[in-house]
């Protein structure tokens, strides 16, 4: 496996490329497109099980912040193990333990004594399926910073409409803040609950196959959305669609059987593969 | 055309073609042999239905009957059935049919029962579901199902031997017969309902939305509350009102514990006669079949119908408002 800083030196090469999608009306003062990158998450060594099974295998892998990673393998090569790892979501499941560190900056993020609660407002999670709750859209956005922070009416107003307008999906639900989320397209609700990771403040989003259960349309507009937040969010995506990695995404892992197989640069995993599993894989022979 | 060539029939076609379409005909007519047979299954189901139909019916027609006879006698008027709170059909001269004190009675047990069963049912429901480990919750459940198989007599007279002993050496004004004795076992009765439901309708919540919620940095108490049970709201609710119907209509505990004493008051302290109780008093005594006193049993009867059927329209009405769709 190469060495880390060529990888974050590597992803830091792309340049954003010109989209025709959406774009967010809110802009953030902090504006970070092509700075070199910095590390968000260092995973070393890790090993997890299910009971007695071993999901994965001694992985070691780099995150760079401000970037797209993917994470990509056939169905259960450990992809979306390790993206429950990064913020404990694993925790739910009794039989689910590991062994290795996972740090987010300083914090470990397996230690037994971290704050599992502050973790996953620093790293937020996106899901397969679009699960909102059933309340009303605003409800739904503001129930992350109603847990975490003493806001005013107004104040969560904001937060809201910003948490909305970063997720490209103001424009659509802004007449109808009251109204069941579950009302709203799939592709709505998926940026919806976009919205909702977004509105605790995180530094890192993780998407487990966000796109996995949407129309092609609704696919693109949440495409574009993931790399346009990469300007402000790290973002870990687990998908398997190869296509979808090598739109939006400027690193890849290919998982196989529980091992990271190889990790690059997106265009070099996908058109220079080193490995003859990942070339296996990337052009379709298998998977 | 060329393509009608290449299907001209093959040599192995003649005899197989002229078999097989005899057994295609042999199934044509067996087709209406099914039919036959569903509309038989058809006319059992309708049957089945009609029965249950039929007997709400009789019932509610013979408890109709019954009830305009009792208020045909000379010695009850509307007036008094439903303005009075003094109910006194056996004793003396001056009969009383206020059906008030019977409807007090009962809503009194009834609510001392449902401050003990719902709370306590929906939060050993939330321990069930959202924070017992599953070996624990394997054999909780089972229990508390069990409590729900006890026939109610021995209820009954678990109140009376030691629930009043209990409430009497921690407070003298309590009687031997009194209303807090037997809604405390009433409630206790309704505990598993309201519990076993309640775990059923949170259990039905999506993972989906638990690790939502997680996600967010949501504590379980968070997921429990702010999430889980406001998404199973109804089928709480649902829970809530079976229970209630159930005590409503609760007769053995009340026949044993709560008196036979029929007075309008809202002390837990004294003995009450519950509508339910007072039927069983007039069915299982030596009162003769015929006479006001009689048929008062129906007319009471018939107003307790109609509570519950107020009872369960409410409930579906308030179901439907909260209703929230998972997907």
């Amino acid at each position: 496996m190469s060495d880390p800083t060529t990888l974050a030196n590597e992803a830091a090469a792309i340049e954003p490329r010109p989209r025709d999608g959406r774009q967010t009306h809110f802009t953030h003062s902090r504006e970070q497109t092509s700075e070199p990158t910095t590390l968000a998450i260092r995973v070393r060594d890790l090993n997890a099980w299910y009971g007695d099974f071993q999901a994965l295998h001694a992985i070691s892998l780099d995150i760079p912040a401000n970037r797209v990673s993917a994470l990509i393998g056939p169905s259960g090569c450990g992809k979306s193990t390790l993206l429950r790892w990064f913020n404990r979501m694993n925790d739910t499941i009794p039989s689910a333990h590991a062994r290795g560190s996972v740090n987010l900056g300083d914090t470990d993020l397996l230690s037994r004594t971290t704050d599992v609660v502050d973790l996953r407002r620093r790293i937020g999670i996106v899901f397969q399926r679009p699960n909102p709750f059933p309340k009303s859209i605003f409800d739904n956005v503001a129930f992350g910073p109603r847990l975490h922070m003493k806001l005013s009416r107004t104040e969560l107003q904001d937060v809201v409409e910003w948490a909305l307008r970063k997720a490209a999906v103001w424009d659509e639900v802004k007449d109808r803040l009251a109204s069941p989320a579950l009302g709203l397209s799939g592709g709505q609700q998926q940026r919806l609950c976009i919205a909702r990771a977004i509105a605790v403040g995180p530094e890192v989003l993780l998407m487990d196959e966000p796109c996995s259960a949407l129309d092609p349309a609704s696919t693109l507009a949440v495409e574009d959305l993931i790399f346009e937040l990469r300007r402000q969010y790290t973002i870990v995506i687990v998908t398997h669609n190869m296509q979808q990695a090598a739109r939006c995404s400027d690193q890849t892992a290919f998982f196989y059987e529980g091992r990271l197989i190889e990790v690059g640069a997106t265009t070099t995993v996908f058109t220079k593969p080193k490995q003859q599993q990942t070339e296996d894989y990337v052009s379709g022979k298998f998977g | 055309m060329s393509s009608a060539d290449s299907l001209a029939t093959p040599t192995w076609r003649g005899d197989l073609d002229d078999r097989v379409s005899k057994y295609l005909g042999r199934s044509q007519r067996s087709l209406k042999l099914v039919r036959g047979r569903e509309t038989v299954i058809y006319v059992i189901l309708i049957a089945s239905g009609l029965f249950s139909l039929l007997i709400t019916g009789a019932i509610i027609y013979v408890l109709a009957i019954e009830t305009v006879s009792f208020f045909k006698s000379d010695e009850v008027t509307f007036a008094n059935f439903f303005g009075s709170t003094t109910w006194n059909p056996l004793l003396g001269g001056t009969k009383s049919f206020g059906i008030w004190a019977l409807i007090c009675g009962t809503m009194l047990v009834t609510a001392i029962a449902m401050s003990i069963a719902l709370p306590l049912g929906l939060i050993t429901a939330i321990y069930l579901s959202e924070y017992a480990p599953r070996r624990v919750r394997n054999v909780l459940k089972p229990v508390l199902e069990v409590l729900a198989g006890v026939p109610t007599v021995v209820y009954g007279f678990f109140a009376l031997m030691t629930i009043t002993p209990i409430l009497q050496w921690l407070h003298g004004g309590f009687s031997v017969y009194n209303a807090a004795s037997a809604g405390i076992a009433v409630g206790i009765l309704c505990l598993p309902t309201v519990c076993s439901l309640a775990e059923d309708a949170l259990q039905a919540v999506p993972r989906g939305l638990r690790e939502g919620a997680y996600g967010l940095g949501a504590t379980r108490f968070d997921v429990s509350v702010k999430v889980v049970v406001p998404a199973a709201l109804s089928g709480i609710i649902s829970a809530f009102l079976l229970a209630i119907a159930r005590a409503v209509g609760e007769t053995m505990i009340v026949a044993l514990a709560a008196g036979s004493l029929a007075q309008a008051t809202f002390d837990p302290r004294q003995q009450v006669q519950t509508m339910t109780g007072f039927m069983v008093q007039m069915a299982s005594g030596d009162v003769s079949n015929y006479g006001t006193e009689y048929y008062s049993m129906y007319a009471v009867a018939f107003t307790l119908f109609i509570m519950t059927l107020a009872l369960t329209m409410v409930g579906n009405i308030v179901r439907r408002r909260f209703r929230e769709a998972y997907e």
